[in-house]
């Protein structure tokens, strides 16, 4: 397997405020990576350094084996890096079809057709505005239109937070078929039973730093790291 | 009769107000900028009109022709300085783009000199249209045809193509954009561009109507602000019925009341704002 995704000892600040110390991190091809830890430890900031949102002053960021440490979001977004923010970015008053169309890029392996495969819901509802459609329908259009670029690596930020159970599980189904088509995903989530469903491996991060690393079956077996780390018990 | 003309010139008046408006609007809401400058490329079109004109070449040629030249002028003051500023507050927008609009008015005074001038209505469009009472200038039926062609071509190319989506969706984020792979910092240097372009247009048309003087680009702009208050800040319709409201307001008071003709523009903005505080069609 090569890596789809690795980060090493990235350091990235707001303002004066230290707020990434060193994390170091892969994603392997076809699997999907959990980063967990508490509010504020530092899990979205992770992924907006990699996407160059938040641009890391230090450390190395590389996709599919190219370095892409210091570019800009739109153009690590071209070399096959989405990120689905947490608030989405759903434009409201554009329809659901326009939402996909603009994000629609030559040499991306998904079609609308496709698209509409996985993400029915989307179909019935494409002449209506964003701003109209259920959180559970933004997010689904959010990774859609993601999937759309053509991504190698999709990093996802809290994909269910906040949705019904229903949704939960029609979303985790989702998830699993984009990777099944070959996207490696990097996944930042507080529900610890959606990512032990979906996760190979696991990430802890506390204050801007990585301090624990398991294998799925690892991490469910150990209660006292989720204890110690995430203060739940799922 | 003389409301009928009066009307009409309200509408080709309007018209020309509509396309000076819609580019304030547009550049407003993709990029949450006031431009004062917006006057001074209205005035930059007329000037590069009137001096083409002046050298023989043909009005169909220098029409486009000084669009073009101001918005590549606007695209390249947007790329060197303005996109520096846009963070920042919007009274640090004004403070910038007054300068930039006192520049260009200073710049066309000392290539133009002070006075101004008239530019001949091309020769296809010189006459007028006669049925029985009504008697009509070419040239002012051409300004209004042609820029309602172009309206709607705008509202289509806005409305319905994905260049058009991308512009609007611009306007809702740019962080989204960016993460879709877009590079936003051309998209508003292009969209500046246009903007200004159409200010530029807007100069050409009305240069054969209200001929040139250095001073056409303030009158001008306080007229776009106007417009695109009434309408509603972002929105093309809005600029449309607006930019025709206003021009008919003022038209028909120049024939009732012409020493009150440009108050009442602002007596309607007033009202406006009065009542509707986000205009006829404002989203914000």
């Amino acid at each position: 397997m090569s890596e789809a995704l690795r980060i090493e000892d990235i350091h990235s600040y707001y303002g004066k405020s230290h707020i990434i110390q060193g994390v170091s991190l892969k994603v392997e091809e076809g699997e999907i990576v959990t980063l967990l830890g508490r509010n504020g430890a530092g899990k979205t900031s992770t992924l907006k350094s990699i996407s160059g949102l938040l641009p890391p002053k230090r450390g190395h960021v590389w996709i599919s084996g190219e370095e892409t440490t210091g570019w800009p979001a739109y153009r690590t977004a071209q070399n096959g890096l989405a990120l689905v923010p947490e608030h989405r970015g759903i434009f409201g008053l554009l329809t659901v079809e326009e939402n996909l169309r603009i994000s629609q890029r030559r040499g991306a392996q998904w079609s609308l057709a496709d698209i509409y495969q996985i993400f029915p819901r989307l179909q019935e509802r494409r002449k209506n505005s964003g701003g109209q459609l259920s959180g559970g329908e933004q997010q689904m259009l959010a990774i859609a239109r993601a999937l759309l670029g053509g991504p190698k690596v999709l990093m996802l930020d809290e994909p269910v937070e906040g949705l019904a159970p229903i949704i939960v599980e029609e979303i985790v189904a989702q998830i699993k078929k984009v990777r099944d088509a070959g996207v490696s995903i990097l996944l930042v989530e507080q529900n610890l039973a959606v990512c032990a469903e979906l996760a190979d491996r696991h990430y802890i991060i506390e204050l801007g730093k990585v301090v624990h690393h398991a294998t799925s079956a690892e991490f469910i077996a150990d209660h006292t790291v989720r204890d110690r780390y995430l203060g739940v018990d799922a | 009769m003389i409301y009928l003309f009066q009307v009409l010139n309200g509408i080709g008046l309007g018209m020309l107000y509509f396309l000076l408006a819609v580019g304030l609007s547009i550049i407003f809401g993709l990029l949450q900028f006031v431009n004062f400058a917006h006057g001074a490329f209205y005035l930059l079109g007329a000037y590069l009109t009137y001096d083409l004109v002046e050298r023989d070449i043909s009005f169909w040629v220098a029409m486009p022709a000084a669009a073009v030249i101001v918005a590549l002028v606007a695209g390249l003051t947007e790329a060197s300085l303005l996109r520096r500023i846009y963070k920042l507050p919007h009274t640090f927008h004004i403070l910038v783009t007054v300068g930039l609009a006192l520049v260009i008015q200073e710049f066309v005074i000392v290539v133009w000199g002070p006075l101004g001038g008239s530019v001949a209505t091309p020769k296809s469009l010189a006459g007028v249209l006669i049925i029985g009472d009504f008697i009509y200038p070419y040239y002012r039926i051409f300004a209004i045809c042609f820029t309602a062609v172009l309206a709607f071509v705008l509202y289509w190319a806005l409305e319905r193509t994905r260049l058009g989506a991308i512009v609007r969706a611009g306007s809702e984020s740019t962080e989204t954009m960016a993460l879709l792979g877009y590079d936003t910092l051309r998209i508003n240097t292009a969209v500046f561009a246009f903007g200004a372009g159409l200010a530029g247009l807007a100069g050409a048309l009305a240069a054969p109507i209200r001929g040139v003087e250095p001073f056409m680009g303030v009158e001008a702009l306080s007229v776009a602000f106007v417009v695109v208050v009434i309408g509603g800040m972002g929105s093309y319709v809005g600029a449309l019925a607006a930019g025709l409201l206003v021009g008919v307001i003022q038209s028909l008071m120049a024939t009732i009341w012409p020493e009150g003709a440009r108050l009442m523009i602002y007596v309607a903005m007033a009202f406006v704002i009065v009542t509707m505080p986000r205009g006829l069609f404002g989203r914000v």
